[in-house]
């Protein structure tokens, strides 16, 4: 077995030396492709917090992901048409600074999680996953007859958006970006899973009356966890459609909420680096399977299905055994 | 009485046709243990859910610290200082038995809310956690997987939770449940310590232990307390002989 901490730092050597060789090889599609696989993976780190410590299996978190989407391609349409945001009450201009959209896709996607997760937590088991979806479902059809922001068809937007001191369309630059949040989240994850928070959270996922007999409220620990998930979620959603410079309904829909389930799934439930090696797994097959067959989710129903038959901890449970007690 | 610390006072619950608990009072004065004993099914669990919260009562209330908290959550009363363990260990088993005992110091404190500094990195939390488990004899095994403890490790691992909180009543739901002889009369010795810090609701089947550690007993049958006294005015009461002792007594 090889000692988690090696696995990590080896899964974040990749993630630092493909694009570094695909900068030097003239590669950019490639790093494309690692950009695809660090936003995925940081979209399934915030699933992770929800799902693998919380026990909460949210099959909306795509709600969360087209939220940042959508808050990135509505400020960004704005600013790209020189129309405003809103009005009344008070003037709303829309911008092309990534740092005020992630901001924005953070706020509205938190506010988002607290509603839904308020209603959401008011059940447990099989009621949640339906309830998630619900408000999944209603996201993604709201969105569909959204005409002013495109509806269907989704809305493009021409240039990416800016960050200070960087060239955000050299598509190095626009990883090294991105990478540099996902090292930034994984290192808040690192923190919290430990925190008092982060036992606390465990604990509510294994034995809520405990937590409660200890006077703690495990339904608050849970909604903080589901709040703090559908921000990250919603950041990874925001740099989704800066990837793309394009957003569409289908950042809603509840296949891509499976997805996400599936990258922390592959990598390992409640394991920290688990979402990365998930995410890139899953990109890596969509890449070199999709090319050769339409069909290439059989192969990945395949890798799904024999992870959850024999191998529980994902990728990082098969190469690193159980999970090393914290003490 | 004054010295009163907890009190139900006409609690009845009923499941459908089931009438689980019928206008049921009991206390618990400051310094005794309170033994409660009856058959299985006669509805002790359900007392024990009611006084700490987790189930409501359909009629009567439950008074704490001279306090009405009839309405208050398990964390509401727990927060006030009532200590429980539970009939089946409920306990956070992936964890270490350290984790398990700093989660019930955390209840016990505001740091819950702490997001960057690791939980076992807080002194305060951890010395907390450390002294209960010295007392409960689970030291040597603080590092160990909770999943691995044995039955009767479990059970005392639920005490040592219980007693991080700093209750001011412990409400004990068949701690001696699965412990060999030995291990139940070490608990009995600790547990006759104990009432001098809070007093104990003491649910037991155990009657060698209940007999040597309660200052009274109360004796539920069907739902109904039949008897309430000393050891010795339960040993003599006929009603209790013939319907929970047996006639041979």
């Amino acid at each position: 077995m090889i000692k988690e901490t090696y696995l990590n730092t080896f899964v974040l050597s990749l993630f630092i030396l493909i694009p570094l060789w695909a900068y030097l090889a003239d590669e950019p599609f490639t790093i494309t492709l690692m950009t695809r696989a660090v936003i995925f993976a940081l979209a399934a780190v915030g699933l992770n917090l929800a799902l693998g410590i919380g026990g909460l299996v949210s099959l909306g978190h795509a709600v969360f992901f087209g939220l940042g989407g959508y808050a990135m391609g509505v400020l960004a349409h704005h600013a790209q048409t020189f129309t405003a945001v809103a009005e009344w009450p008070f003037l709303i201009e829309g911008t092309k600074s990534m740092p005020v959209i992630w901001l924005v896709a953070v706020v509205i996607s938190s506010l988002a999680a607290l509603l839904i997760g308020i209603l959401s937590l008011r059940t447990t088991g099989v009621y949640f996953i339906m309830i998630t979806l619900a408000f999944g479902q209603m996201f993604f059809f709201f969105s569909i007859s959204w005409s002013e922001y495109g509806g269907e068809d989704g809305l493009s937007i021409y240039v990416r958006n800016s960050f200070p001191g960087l060239n955000t369309l050299d598509p190095i630059q626009f990883y090294g970006l991105c990478f540099a949040i996902l090292c930034v989240v994984l290192f808040m994850m690192a923190r919290l899973f430990k925190s008092p928070f982060g036992l606390a959270l465990n604990a509510a996922r294994q034995t809520p009356e405990r937590v409660e007999t200890v006077g703690l409220n495990a339904t608050r620990l849970k909604l903080v966890a589901f709040v703090v998930s559908g921000a990250v979620t919603g950041l990874a959603g925001a740099l989704f459609a800066d990837l793309n410079r394009f957003v569409s309904p289908t950042m809603f829909s509840w296949q891509l909420s499976g997805e996400i389930i599936v990258f922390v799934i592959i990598g390992g439930v409640g394991r920290l680096f688990g979402p990365v090696v998930g995410a890139g797994v899953f990109v890596a097959l969509e890449h070199f399977l999709g090319g050769l067959s339409e069909f290439w989710h059989i192969y990945l129903g395949a890798l799904l299905l024999a992870i959850v038959l024999f191998g529980r901890g994902g990728v990082i449970g098969i190469l690193s055994g159980r999970e090393k007690i914290h003490d | 009485m004054t010295d009163l610390v907890l009190e139900t006072q006409g609690i009845s619950k009923a499941f459908g046709a089931l009438e689980a608990n019928k206008d049921i009072s009991v206390d618990l004065a400051a310094g005794e243990i309170h033994a409660i004993i009856g058959p299985n099914g006669a509805g002790k669990s359900t007392l024990i859910a009611q006084v700490c919260g987790a189930q409501q009562p359909d009629k009567g209330r439950v008074r704490f610290l001279g306090e009405d908290v009839t309405d208050l959550p398990v964390r509401g009363r727990a927060k006030k200082g009532l200590g429980r363990t539970f009939q089946i260990s409920a306990l956070a088993m992936e964890d270490t038995v350290l984790q398990n005992v700093v989660l019930g110091a955390m209840g016990a404190s505001s740091t819950v809310w702490h997001f960057i500094k690791p939980a076992l990195a807080d002194q305060v939390l951890v010395d907390r956690a450390e002294l209960a488990l010295e007392r409960v004899g689970l030291s040597d095994v603080r590092s160990q997987r909770t999943a691995e403890l044995s039955h009767g490790q479990r059970r005392q691992l639920e005490v040592a939770i219980a007693l991080t909180l700093q209750p001011k009543a412990f409400i004990m739901d068949e701690p001696m449940a699965g412990l060999g002889s030995e291990g139940s009369k070490q608990l009995t010795r600790f547990l006759d310590e104990l009432r001098n810090e809070a007093p104990i609701l003491l649910v037991e089947h155990d009657m060698d232990a209940v007999f040597a550690l309660a200052d009274r007993i109360s004796v539920l049958v069907y739902g109904e307390i039949i008897a309430t006294g000393t050891v010795e005015e339960i040993r003599r009461n006929k009603d209790v002989q013939r319907a929970y002792l047996g006639e041979a007594e």
